[in-house]
């Protein structure tokens, strides 16, 4: 494998920079990658060649690489395949949208385009992300490239697998409940998921609007920072984009750690999570005192809460979102039908998988007259409640950590016979959706099998900065997030 | 509570997802596992607690009533299933 293969964004900038190689080079390394490892992995679902590499060429004709404000130019990387991008399949991981050729550029899409970076290709996902193992991909499930007979994670399993497997420098990802920070941890990357509002959501194809946000996936904090950057940014398209003046999250990186207060919920450390995650995770907490951080405990006592009412908010939303496929205006049509209602029903019921139908009629019970109070409303209030929870915690700490998820990678098939044994892997992960803080996992050592181990860091509102600091640091003194799957060499 | 076949009925279609009865049943006592799970909200006193329905607080933004979109009809309509002269084709409503 090449040393490129398996470098940092700065790394690639300043061989890109330095003329070491071209865009179109570096490209042509990952495609030809991507071509020998990815019919094992199953994490691209849509590439074309030509237009990537027509990508990168411009791009080392376009004076963006090594200008200053384009820091990222000549870089490749790949979008999960909610990103709607402009003359590519984008199908959520359905059949609803397997024709689906999208006529625009989703903005972070169009942020990163013009940040000079080159699309490799479309990244596999739980169907509409919803998942977490993306068992429910109408393109199959994508295989964990530290071992293939278990699952990646979800919803962002294929963004998850390419960069573990370094098919990718790179790639986005969209978390509703956990879905890039449990991929994150179970394929060893890095992964983060900003303050609701951070990103802008247009042409992210909705799953529950008030709790989906995009965000990196990387092998470093380092690359998750310079990420962010180009990613973040207001846009009037999305109508919660928050009009913040911009932000490096870089700036902090190098700041050590000496005083920096860390809160352990002990709701995340009792029982439910394994034994080997737990030595991780407590391996890794005294690696952050020796740092110079101390630890305090702190109480979320709703957090067992989050889960219940995630599924009552998240598919609620879903239910609304999804009304749009309706075999009209994009999307799947069934063949046959009889009237209007019915041509309705069945293009939604052959387009749809079982876990999106679950959640659509889940979500439209909730809604329906007569349980509304009683379900959507109540599941709201508790989520005030477990946002306060984080709020009185943030205030004996700079940042919250704990496990990313009770298990590591658990094998095919394990968890997809029951709904809420699959629901329960974001049992860590929720709460943050639902506060709308930001989360992040990096990895923090191995478990059973020779499983990658993450490790939680939830942030204060707009704590990115913060939290990438905190992971950075660790990282300068553990090598956990550099080690790559023996078979993806 | 526990729905019924009838209850799952509704569901689908208000839903507009056609179930074959064998799904159905299925579908009913997957939805009541997770209704079963969802239940212990309700033993959660919640008086007085707002509804949180957006998790950060800000308010509507507006901007001057100009028109911004460009018309992209066409391009938009080519990933539709079927269209005649810029109009989308669906069964007849009206007899």
């Amino acid at each position: 494998m090449s040393d490129l293969a398996n470098s940092s964004l700065g790394e690639l900038a300043a061989a890109l920079k330095a003329r070491k190689v071209s865009a179109v080079e570096l490209a042509t390394l990952f495609l030809d990658r991507i071509e020998k490892h990815n019919p094992a992995l199953n994490a691209y679902i849509a590439l074309d060649r030509e237009r990537t590499l027509a990508q990168a060429k411009a791009a080392d004709a376009s004076g963006k690489v090594g200008a200053q404000d384009t820091p990222l130019a000549g870089i490749p990387l790949a979008h999960k395949d909610i990103f709607c991008t402009k003359g590519w399949r984008t199908s959520c991981g359905s059949r609803m949208l397997e024709n689906f050729i999208s006529p625009y550029d989703a903005h972070v899409v169009e942020q990163l385009n013009a940040a000079g970076m080159v699309t490799l290709g479309k990244l596999n996902m739980d169907e509409f992300a919803m998942g977490s193992s993306n068992e429910t991909s109408y393109f199959g499930p994508v295989k964990n490239p530290w071992d293939t007979t278990r699952v990646p994670g979800g919803s962002s399993g294929g963004s998850a697998a390419a960069v573990a497997a370094r098919l990718a420098p790179v790639a986005t990802g969209t978390d509703t409940g956990g879905s890039i920070r449990q991929p994150a941890a179970l394929c060893g990357l890095t992964g983060l998921k900003p303050t609701y509002g951070v990103v802008s959501r247009y042409g992210m194809i909705a799953f529950a609007s008030s709790l989906d946000q995009a965000g990196p996936m990387a092998k470093s904090a380092e690359d998750c920072a310079l990420l962010l950057n180009a990613m973040a940014g207001f846009d009037a398209r999305d109508s919660t984009s928050l009009e913040r003046p911009a932000e490096n999250y870089a700036r902090d990186l190098e700041r050590p750690l000496a005083g920096l207060r860390i809160g352990l919920p002990k709701e995340f450390f009792g029982a439910g999570m394994d034994d080997d995650v737990r030595a991780a995770v407590d391996a890794a907490l005294a690696e952050y005192r020796k740092l110079g951080a101390s630890t305090v405990e702190v109480s979320l006592p709703n957090s067992g809460l989050s889960v219940p009412a995630y599924y009552v908010i998240a598919p609620a939303e879903a239910s609304s979102n999804l009304s749009r496929f309706d075999g009209v205006r994009y999307g799947y049509r069934a063949p046959d039908y009889g009237d209007l209602n019915d041509m309705y029903s069945k293009s939604r019921a052959q387009g749809f998988g079982a876990e999106v139908k679950r959640r659509i009629l889940i979500g439209t019970y909730v809604l329906s007259h007569g349980y509304y109070d009683a379900y959507y409303l109540k599941a709201q209030k508790i989520r005030r409640l477990i946002a306060a929870d984080f709020q009185r915690a943030f205030e004996s700490c700079d940042v919250i950590m704990g496990p990313t998820s009770p298990s590591v990678a658990f094998a095919f098939g394990a968890k997809s016979a029951d709904p809420v044994q699959m629901y329960l892997s974001d049992i860590y992960t929720i709460s943050t959706n639902l506060a709308g803080l930001p989360g992040m996992s990096l990895p923090c050592g191995f478990g059973a099998n020779a499983m990658p181990v993450g490790l939680q860091i939830i942030g204060s509102w707009f704590g990115e900065a913060k939290m990438l600091q905190a992971a950075h640091q660790y990282q300068k003194v553990t090598d956990w997030h550099a080690r790559m799957p023996e078979a993806m060499k | 509570m526990s729905l019924t076949p009838e209850d799952v009925s509704r569901i689908a279609l208000l839903s507009r997802i056609e179930l074959s009865p064998a799904e159905r049943e299925t579908t009913r006592e997957q939805l009541n596992g997770i209704l079963g799970f969802i239940e212990q909200l309700q033993a959660v006193d919640t008086a007085g607690i707002e509804p949180m329905a957006h998790a950060v607080d800000v308010v509507q933004r507006l901007r001057p009533d100009v028109v911004t979109e460009t018309d992209r009809r066409a391009e938009f309509q080519a990933v539709a299933p079927e269209t005649e002269a810029g109009l989308y084709l669906v069964p007849k409503v009206i007899e």
